[in-house]
């Protein structure tokens, strides 16, 4: 990208630094991960997974019908009346911590493979996703033989068999977010990535092979909505964890009633970043960009609508601008890419749409000068300025690189605007005040509040949201109460 | 015992779930509200005074209304004996109500939680002082097993306030707490409550049912909106009685006395209630509530097919304290 503002050093460019995408050897094609190692689906279907920065196939992988979804649930039974549920809480932890370091050593492969199959800047697969996804597995190892001084009573029970879905946002991370607890608690896991984002659990399914884990452990099954509904609908299931839209969400809801499956949710928001006029203003514009920029705005608790007080907006507005021009979009694995592919053409077009809603809505609509790749799914990170609570760039989860920003002159409309949305996730303050960061954060409605910060994750903090962003938390002990008969 | 004289109704088993019966008038003479006299020693001395009968009302936001549509309905002893018309809540009465418990919101679940708490111990005080008109109201309404074991449930459901009078300035200590997290960052997290919990009250397990169900949800700073039916509803609307006299802020505790099958849908469905819970539910009406709660996300307690019939005598547990709790996690920066 081109930097527009004459603020900016016109003339300087990076040179290429591109990750070699040799560290990592893809399969042409990939079965399903079902009793500890790769079979083929029973349908013989498999379908193409995309580079989405070059629409080029990278590998195929399996289509799981109603028959493999059978067969994996029964390798989890199977796992859970046996080996698995054998296995002292001891020797889980240490089974866990051996996934964590294998993590770790083969770090770099993950981040490729996740940049490549994702789209999201090596720079956060390297720094982010894959150090996070390693710690983890360190984390909960250390709980899987602590469980009985975990609040849960002296001596919780596992649940049993887990169906875990999740979003492609995040693939390895949210594998982690779902093995991690799950395993150390003592359930079996069946766990359906992304459709447009299989191949690092895949890699993860190699590394548990790896680690020794007892086959029907975990399963890891490909495919698309149809696969993920027959697993959560499945009545071998005990337990459902399900990431991803709260369209999606209501559904598994739904289609849970009446049966006891146990549930989590954790689903899509609508986060405020709010910021003070006493804030530290460079700073914030920092932590604006990391609010809705860092991966490409696919994030379930993106900083997506910028609270702004009256006050500072020009100013904030004015260096936010001059900072979007410094951000550079394009090859994922450069390792100076700030904003990388979009995951999908799906999502690059309800990207598309909704944006193009702001617009008609009346908002006012802002990229910088950005060249954008001739192939694959692109968006140029946007503001819209002017924006209502109405407008639907305000109240709907875009799930991409626009930011919607509204003004507030007191902390009170501060606090009732941004609360104004059927989500829960998450919100940001700023400000030099520790006093009104409490006075806020005891205000907003919303599960993960950061404070002169954004988008920090911790193995060790819980996380998820209030209302429709979901319910039961991932992280920390509180995330082994939604794997425990507590 | 002027009140002996009332003729019995004709046996009804189960008055408030038989929605297309049809409700005697209270007016049409054969059909008095029976005996007050058990509610309040005889007069001594052989005189004789008229009882003054209680009307029961709803509770919505401190206030207690009859029902809107104007209806009512006969609650009856198990024994037939007709004990009162009680309002029959409409799906408006239940609006009216989430409408209440919204607004008392705000000021319940940001009252110190040392106050919410000596509020609730107040309720048991209060319920202590009438202890004696609610056994007897157990005695008549309930259940036959005689006035000690009517006496018990009593004292055992005062008791119950006073076990959560004491959780609201402690749940945060155990289901809360410091996360070591890897950077410079105070990371903590505290329990908030979830917001307005529609309770769908227990029928059958006379007062300790309904304060079992109740104080877990308003203790930790959510408001309810409960709804009884069948023999607890006489209970329920003494129990209104006590929390009006209480010091807990109006709205922070709705009653309706209602059918479970006209009402428990509306509030399963409500976009402004965050969560419900389908304790007094039959397991087998629980799929369809769930479904429309699913609408909104709503947190769902005592979800499926049901565990095995609860020992309200028993302990209660965290189960129902950590059940309309959301974990908020805030991340405080560390810096000079």
């Amino acid at each position: 990208m081109v930097a527009t503002s004459p603020l900016a050093t016109p003339d300087w460019d990076y040179a290429p630094a591109p990750e070699s995408a040799d560290v990592v050897s893809i399969a042409p094609r990939y079965g399903l991960f079902i009793g500890g190692e790769f079979v083929p689906p029973a349908a013989g279907e498999y379908f193409a997974t995309l580079n989405p920065a070059t629409e080029q196939p990278l590998a195929e992988v399996a289509q799981a019908g109603e028959p493999d979804v059978d067969r994996a649930v029964a390798a989890a039974r199977a796992a859970y009346g046996g080996p698995w549920g054998a296995t002292p809480g001891r020797d889980r932890a240490k089974y866990l911590y051996r996934v964590a370091r294998v993590i770790q050593e083969r770090a770099r492969e993950f981040a490729v493979l996740e940049s490549l199959d994702n789209g999201k800047p090596i720079r956060e697969s390297r720094d982010v996703d894959i150090p996070l996804a390693a710690a983890h597995f360190f984390y909960y190892a250390g709980w899987a033989d602590k469980l009985a001084h975990a609040g849960f009573g002296p001596d919780p029970r596992p649940l049993g068999v887990a169906g875990q879905v999740i979003p492609w946002n995040f693939p390895l991370l949210m594998a982690a977010w779902k093995l991690a607890p799950a395993l150390a608690a003592g359930n079996t896991c069946v766990l359906k990535p992304a459709e447009t984002t299989p191949l690092t659990a895949l890699l993860l399914a190699e590394v548990i092979q790896e680690a020794g884990l007892p086959p029907g452990t975990v399963n890891i099954l490909t495919g698309d909505g149809a696969t993920g509904r027959a697993l959560v609908a499945h009545p071998g299931v005990d337990k459902v964890a399900f990431t991803g839209s709260t369209e999606v969400g209501k559904e598994i809801q739904r289609a849970l009633a009446g049966t006891g499956t146990r549930l989590t949710l954790e689903l899509g928001g609508k986060a405020a970043n709010v910021v003070f006029d006493d804030a530290p203003l460079d700073q914030a514009v920092e932590g604006i960009v990391n609010g809705i920029f860092f991966n490409q705005g696919h994030v379930c608790c993106a900083g997506s609508r910028l609270l702004v007080q009256e006050s500072v907006a020009d100013t904030v507005l004015d260096r936010l601008k001059r900072r979007l021009g410094t951000l550079r979009l394009g090859d994922p694995l450069d390792k100076n890419t700030d904003i990388g592919a979009i995951n999908s053409r799906q999502q690059l077009d309800k990207i598309t749409e909704l944006s193009a809603a702001g617009e008609q809505e009346g908002a006012e609509r802002w990229s910088p000068a950005c060249a954008l790749p001739d192939r694959g799914y692109w968006f140029p990170p946007t503001v819209f300025s002017g924006v209502s609570q109405a407008h639907r760039i305000a109240q709907e989860e875009i799930f991409g690189p626009v930011l919607s920003v509204l003004t507030f002159r007191t902390p009170e409309e501060a606090v009732a605007k941004a609360n104004n949305t059927p989500y829960g996730l998450s919100a940001g303050i700023w400000t030099e005040k520790g006093s009104r960061i409490f006075w806020m954060a005891q205000r907003l409605r919303a599960g993960v509040i950061w404070a002169n910060t954004y988008n920090r994750f911790d193995p060790a903090s819980p996380f998820g949201g209030y209302q429709e962003s979901g319910f039961g938390r991932e992280g920390g002990r509180h995330g082994l109460a939604g794997y425990l008969d507590a | 015992m002027p009140d002996r004289r009332a003729p019995r109704a004709k046996p009804e088993k189960s008055s408030a779930t038989k929605s297309s019966r049809k409700a005697p008038s209270p007016r049409s003479g054969g059909e008095r509200p029976a005996s007050d006299a058990a509610r309040r020693p005889p007069a001594a001395g052989g005189d004789t005074r008229l009882a003054v009968r209680k009307t029961y009302k709803l509770f919505i936001g401190g206030a207690f209304p009859r029902s809107e549509s104007g209806r009512s309905f006969p609650v009856t002893a198990p024994d037939g004996t007709l004990l009162a018309h009680a309002a029959l809540a409409s799906r408006k009465d239940a609006r009216d109500a989430v409408v209440a418990a919204r607004k008392a919101f705000g000021g319940w679940s940001g009252a110190t939680a040392y106050n919410r708490g000596q509020v609730l111990y107040r309720v048991a005080e209060m319920l202590e002082g009438r202890a004696g008109q609610f056994t007897d109201e157990v005695l008549v309404a309930e259940r036959n097993n005689g006035r000690e074991s009517a006496a018990r449930d009593v004292a055992a459901a005062v008791d119950r306030w006073v076990w959560y009078a004491g959780w609201p300035d402690k749940v945060a200590q155990i289901a809360g707490g410091a996360n070591p997290v890897a950077g410079p960052y105070f990371n903590l997290s505290v329990p908030e409550p979830t917001g307005v919990v529609a309770v769908l009250a227990p029928p059958a397990a006379g007062l300790l049912g309904l304060v079992s169900v109740l104080a877990p949800v308003i203790a930790t700073g959510n408001t309810a909106v409960l709804l009884a039916s069948g023999p607890a509803v006489l209970a329920a609307v003494s129990l209104a009685e006590v929390l009006a006299t209480s010091d807990v802020p109006g709205g922070v505790v709705n009653v309706l006395t209602g059918r479970f099958a006209e009402l428990a849908p509306v509030l399963a469905a409500h976009q402004d209630v965050n969560a419900i819970d389908l304790t007094g539910t039959e397991p087998a009406d629980r799929a369809a509530l769930e479904r429309l709660a699913a609408g909104n996300v709503k947190r769902v307690f005592a979800a499926g097919p049901g565990r095995v019939a609860e020992d309200w005598a028993a302990d209660p547990g965290l189960r129902r304290l950590l059940a309309f709790l959301e974990t908020k996690t805030v991340w405080h920066p560390v810096g000079t």
